[in-house]
């Protein structure tokens, strides 16, 4: 599904996304006042490098990193059918269950918000968190339902027929930036 | 690129190609994770009707499907023949034009005639599972094999893999051949000459009539069983002869590899094809299977639903 998609412009660069992630490893901490309690989960694919940037950020901070759970939302999605070909299941894991705990959900882009959705609703069946919170990355616009995220790294107007792609070293080959690409057809 | 699956029905492992064999089995890893959560269900399936119809007795196959299809939200509805019209004589087809009249999504079939599933395939809009047709094919049973010596093993290319016992009337034998030998195991098979059909040998199997040489070196003895039921019983002389020569005990156990997995797909009669000290001792896996067998049902429902829901 990536073919036809043309680079328009770069967002953040490396050194720009490390200062966004400081910023939003600095802001869940002053929300939480501290670490105790904090569990961080990343949505897969791209949630999952973030909460490790946060995380590591967050060690930086305040000399603990905070456990990092990651959650797999193919099996909640409202859209099995309208996807293509057959989504792959990958697996959620959590160190620690969620239960009491403050959970920050981690997402790369926040668009439709339906991933969200289907990611509370994956979460709540692990447990009872004491609160949820969701960090992204970039806020793309375009909700179709009411969910906004507590903790936002960049806000970026997009028109529907453009998407975003965001790199994180671990996950792609090194390269850490945010582009926004048109597509061609 | 991600693996694709286009397909509606799952009836056989012979037309399964590589990719998609692993597909299911890498889904069926993450639905395994399901069942061992606190609350074992997702809502993947929610609104989605599956009919199990079992034409001949069965507890395991049955009770997996219908636990499978619990944990991924599906509405079931379950029939067998007692008690069914088909006892009044309607026919096979006419019962299955009707089930679809009600819109199953998807069909979990298992009949004594080979062949029962394809026909209804081509018939039903619905996605149809072959849960076992004739001495044809039992495709999950060899998913879930494969998940299971996966599990244990780390891999299938490679492991030499004897199976033994009544292969003449064993649909689970035959999709366990073109499964693990399409995944690069060697593949030996044993029984007695009255119960091994002629042309076993062409499926790309050695084939042995000797236990000792059929598991010698073995990484996995499968075993399975006599099918009194289908004719067996004028194969031997007695099953006491039957477990002297074919039987799994201990002591013949010492010629496979010290690290053998011992794999039953159940029901397994004692004292017939394997001794109760090798089912329960330490390297039997036959209860994982079992648990595995769950997990390999729900990738198969939800990847053969995902497909159908495209295609209509």
């Amino acid at each position: 599904m990536q073919h036809n998609l043309k680079p328009k412009k770069t967002i953040l660069d490396a050194q720009q996304m490390r200062r966004v992630v400081r910023r939003m490893a600095g802001e869940i901490v002053e929300r939480n006042r501290g670490i105790g309690d904090l569990l961080l989960v990343g949505i897969l694919t791209r949630g999952v490098p973030l909460a490790e940037a946060i995380a590591t950020e967050i060690e930086r901070m305040e000399g603990k990193r905070p456990p990092i759970g990651m959650l797999d939302i193919t099996l909640y999605r409202d859209d099995l059918s309208t996807i293509a070909p057959n989504p792959v299941v990958k697996e959620s894991r959590f160190p620690v269950a969620p239960d009491g705990r403050i959970v920050v959900l981690c997402d790369d882009v926040l668009y439709t918000g339906r991933t969200v959705r289907a990611a509370l609703d994956a979460l709540i069946d692990y447990g009872r968190p004491k609160a949820v919170r969701l960090a992204v990355l970039v806020d793309r616009g375009h909700r179709e339902l009411p969910i906004q995220a507590d903790v936002v790294g960049k806000v970026v107007p997009t028109s529907d027929d453009e998407v975003i792609k965001v790199a994180f070293p671990a996950s792609d080959a090194g390269k850490e930036f945010v582009q926004i690409l048109e597509r061609l057809e | 690129m991600p693996p694709v699956w286009n397909r509606k029905d799952l009836l056989g492992i012979a037309d399964l190609g590589r990719d998609e064999i692993e597909l299911i089995l890498n889904t069926a890893e993450s639905m395994r994770e399901v069942g061992e959560r606190p609350i074992k269900k997702v809502p993947t399936l929610r609104g989605k009707t599956v009919m199990n119809l079992f034409f001949e007795a069965s507890t395991r196959t049955r009770s997996s499907f219908e636990i499978a299809e619990k944990r991924l939200s599906a509405d079931n509805l379950n029939f067998s023949t007692a008690g069914s019209s088909l006892e009044k004589g309607e026919s096979l087809i006419d019962t299955a034009m009707n089930l679809q009249a009600m819109a199953p999504d998807l069909v979990v079939i298992r009949h004594k005639h080979a062949g029962v599933p394809h026909m209804l395939a081509r018939r039903l809009k619905a996605g149809v599972v072959n849960a076992g047709d004739g001495a044809h094919e039992h495709p999950t049973q060899a998913l879930l094999d494969a998940f299971t010596i996966r599990q244990k093993k780390g891999r299938i290319a490679g492991l030499k893999v004897a199976i033994v016992g009544d292969i003449e009337h064993s649909r689970v034998v035959r999709s366990n051949i073109h499964l693990l030998t399409r995944l690069g195991a060697q593949v030996t098979v044993a029984a007695p000459r009255t119960l091994m059909p002629v042309e076993i040998g062409r499926m790309g199997v050695r084939v042995a009539h000797d236990l000792a040489d059929a598991i010698a070196g073995a990484d996995v003895v499968m075993m399975l069983r006599i099918q009194l039921e289908r004719g067996a019983r004028v194969a031997f002389p007695s099953v006491r002869e039957y477990f002297n020569l074919f039987g799994l005990t201990v002591e013949r156990l010492k010629r496979a590899k010290p690290d053998v997995i011992i794999m039953h797909p159940g029901p397994m009669n004692r004292g017939v094809e394997i001794s109760s000290e090798v089912a329960d001792g330490p390297y039997s896996v036959i209860l994982d299977q079992v648990t595995n067998g769950v997990a390999v049902r729900m990738a198969v429902l939800y990847l053969c639903s995902g497909a159908h829901l495209e295609a209509s």
